[in-house]
């Protein structure tokens, strides 16, 4: 019971949050009235895309949360399966396939070339390609020890952003428009209204219930018999084989969940920057994502949430808003946005060597976690 | 007599019927790629063979590059089980120095016998550099994790190779630099092949590094010390080896060599950038895995391949080029870790699971 409401004060705080920001930018911000003070100041330490993005990477790292925190396995090239759901999102739902007319419940008319897919059905394509990619992936390498194992995802998260890049002549197919990239896609249909990429308010409706999704996917999964397996996996592989549980295919089930939630976090970046742009899928968003995963606490859902918004709004907004504010006040000119790389790293460094658990500790990884440090009492603490 | 031990022969255990399987699977696997792999070059061969000797001499030379740095990761892995991912950017931050030592420090930018001199004390700073800023990273990061779970070192790593990046960012600028080299820039030509200065230099000053790293851990005490304690740190404290300098002595060589490499790629390229060791840092482990990880001989033969694969990839009439290299590289990385895990020359090891 005592877990129970602790899940449920996170709950509610993030519901609050999420019903202030709706209306902040739904109403306040399109209103008149709005003194300029207030809005310059929303417009330059908070923009609804700032939201908006900071949700795409709960989505994702979420997925990531499965794969590292829930099952212990290393993934060090999660933006592939960022990538190919986004460019799902670019075939399906925009007018790229020009020399073909296919329509499913699309938001656009009828006349219109391209491949049209709805929305919510191009979410489900998007994360079951990635799925299969992920089992796909997974398959001949997860025999392998851990390390190695983070280096193929890695050396996958690689090839895959070089086959877009270079996908606008694979023997003479144009597959991905290469660096140009792939742009407009169709608005997001949601019953009474078309979103289109300028609705930012109705447009974090749509992403916070993905994100919710992807919450409730993660605590249920964790309950259940599966996410009981990763765990027991994650903290000794031996003992779980020995108590039946079945290595593979529990590892690749971890797989195949984090990529789909990695392809519907990709369709949700390429709705919210209205395009798919091959350059942007490269591997420092892999170890942003294990960043916020390491950051909020791995395995702990509402940790990392915490850990994605924190991080992710901190480099899209917040250095930047900083840098401006610094700059201008003390009449300096430091580039305030080169410094992610010092933060994501130290965040990485520090985090693994003082607090190893991450902000919101999970209790049960906390004492995998310290198993060895000499000076550590390994006593479980007393649950609050 | 013979009878018997026929049939003692015949029923002779090779493993369960998975392992059986998955051993043919191996097999035909590495066999179909071969067959393929010979028939491209021999395609290759009959249609431009001066290019190809051309090339392949290209791929060499990086080959030797990549050696260096490769063998980094190959000492820390055999003796803590690292995947050191900052090491490829301390090679960037080797080229780094090299650069400001020539061309800022010491205002060096002919071949005369001061910039000669110059380069041969940049070769010597750029190792001491490196290796003492490999020795501060295992000191100041890697002990405290060395008997925590996996993960914890390994992501430690990640975050230390965007620290190096950002001092890269901020020592080199966001964007790729020319910089002027001391090497010559003529060249002499071989039945049709063109063999510069540069790929001269590069193996005198690589050849002997790579023979002196040999020695150091084949005959010397402290190579001793090294190897007992890649065998078994607890035993090896037991026998009175001092585990902690033993590690540190490792990375130190790790680092020298990665100074030295890149010395040598900023002279024989001419560019540094800060996502350089990135790159270069994983074709180097690349070809660490290939030969087999914790295997010396191995890193440089397997550095050597994926140079010349590389370089044929990269210049052949019927190749994918230059602009699929990563991927190329890549698909070898995950072939060879599926097909054989343990590399060319690598020592087989069985995991408990």
């Amino acid at each position: 019971m005592v877990a129970i409401s602790s899940q449920r004060k996170w709950a509610t705080g993030y519901l609050i949050a999420v019903a202030a920001l709706f209306i902040t930018y739904q109403f306040l911000f399109p209103w008149d009235g709005l003194p300029m003070g207030i809005y310059d100041t929303l417009q330059l330490w908070l923009p609804p895309t700032s939201v908006n993005e900071a949700l795409v990477y709960v989505i994702c790292a979420l997925g990531l949360n499965i794969v590292v925190g829930y099952a212990g396995l290393l993934d060090l090239g999660y933006v592939a399966f960022w990538a190919i759901g986004g460019y799902c999102a670019g075939w399906f739902m925009s007018e790229f396939f020009h020399m073909i007319n296919i329509h499913f419940y699309g938001s656009v008319a009828k006349a219109a070339p391209g491949i049209h897919v709805n929305f919510w059905g191009v979410l489900l394509i998007g994360g079951l390609v990635c799925a299969f990619f992920g089992v796909l992936i997974g398959a001949p390498t997860l025999r392998l020890k851990s390390d190695y194992l983070a280096i193929v995802t890695l050396g996958f998260g690689e090839i895959i952003p070089q086959i877009f890049y270079n996908g606008d002549d694979i023997g003479g197919f144009n597959l991905s428009n290469g660096t140009k990239g792939i742009t407009i896609l169709d608005p997001i249909p949601a019953g009474i209204k078309n979103i289109g990429p300028f609705d930012f308010g109705y447009k974090f409706i749509v992403f916070v219930f993905l994100a919710f999704v992807m919450i409730f996917i993660s605590l249920r999964l964790r309950k259940g018999r599966l996410g009981r397996a990763w765990l027991a996996i994650r903290e000794d592989e031996l003992a779980a084989s020995m108590m039946g549980v079945p290595l593979m295919q529990t590892k690749l089930a971890a797989y195949a969940v984090g990529a789909f939630a990695g392809g519907l976090g990709g369709v949700a970046f390429a709705t919210h920057v209205d395009g798919v742009y091959a350059e942007r899928f490269n591997f420092s968003i892999s170890i942003f994502l294990l960043a916020m995963v390491v950051l909020g606490g791995m395995g702990n859902v509402w940790g990392v949430i915490l850990g994605a918004l924190l991080l992710s709004w901190i480099n899209s907004t917040g250095l930047p808003a900083f840098g401006q504010t610094f700059n201008s006040r003390f009449e300096t000119e430091i580039n305030f946005p080169s410094f992610t790389f010092l933060l994501f790293g130290l965040v990485l460094i520090l985090m693994m060597l003082y607090k190893r658990e991450g902000l919101i500790p999970e209790s049960r990884l906390r004492l995998i976690l310290h198993e060895g440090d000499p000076e550590e009492d390994l006593s479980p603490k007393e649950s609050k | 007599m013979g009878k018997l031990k026929a049939t003692v022969a015949a029923k002779k255990f090779t493993g369960t019927r998975g392992q059986v399987r998955r051993k043919r699977i191996e097999t035909s696997g590495a066999l179909i790629i071969a067959a393929l792999m010979v028939l491209w070059l021999g395609v290759n061969l009959i249609k431009a063979p001066t290019q190809f000797a051309q090339v392949t001499v290209l791929g060499l030379r990086n080959g030797l590059l990549y050696a260096l740095i490769a063998l980094g990761y190959t000492l820390v892995y055999g003796i803590i089980e690292l995947i050191n991912f900052a090491h490829g950017d301390l090679f960037m931050l080797g080229a780094l120095f090299s650069s400001y030592f020539i061309t800022i420090w010491f205002h060096q930018e002919n071949s005369n016998l001061a910039g000669w001199l110059t380069f041969v004390a940049a070769l010597f700073a750029a190792m001491l550099f490196c290796g003492t800023i490999n020795v501060l990273i295992e000191r100041l990061a890697y002990r405290k994790l060395r008997r925590a779970p996996k993960l914890a070192p390994l992501i430690t790593a990640v975050g230390m190779s965007f620290l190096l990046q950002f001092v890269g960012i901020k020592w080199n600028g966001s964007t790729p630099r020319q910089w002027p080299t001391v090497i010559p820039h003529g060249e002499y030509v071989w039945f049709g092949v063109i063999i510069s200065h540069v790929t001269i230099i590069l193996i005198l000053v690589a050849a002997p590094l790579l023979g002196s790293l040999t020695f150091v851990v084949n005959k010397t005490k402290q190579g001793k010390a090294m190897r007992a304690t890649a065998q078994d740190q607890d035993a090896a404290r037991l026998m009175g080896i001092d585990v902690n300098k033993t590690i540190s002595f490792t990375f130190a060589l790790g680092g020298a060599l990665a100074g030295a490499a890149g010395l040598l790629y900023q002279q024989s390229i001419g560019t540094t950038n800060y996502n350089l060791g990135f790159q270069l840092g994983l074709i180097a482990f690349t070809s660490a895995v290939l030969g087999g990880i914790g295997s010396l001989n191995g890193a440089v033969l397997g550095a050597l391949l994926i140079g010349i694969v590389q370089g044929l990839n990269d210049g052949l009439p019927i190749a994918l080029g230059q602009k699929w290299s990563q991927s190329v590289v890549f698909t070898i990385l995950i072939l060879i870790l599926v097909l054989k895990p343990a590399g060319l020359l690598g020592k087989v090891t069985t995991e408990k699971v």
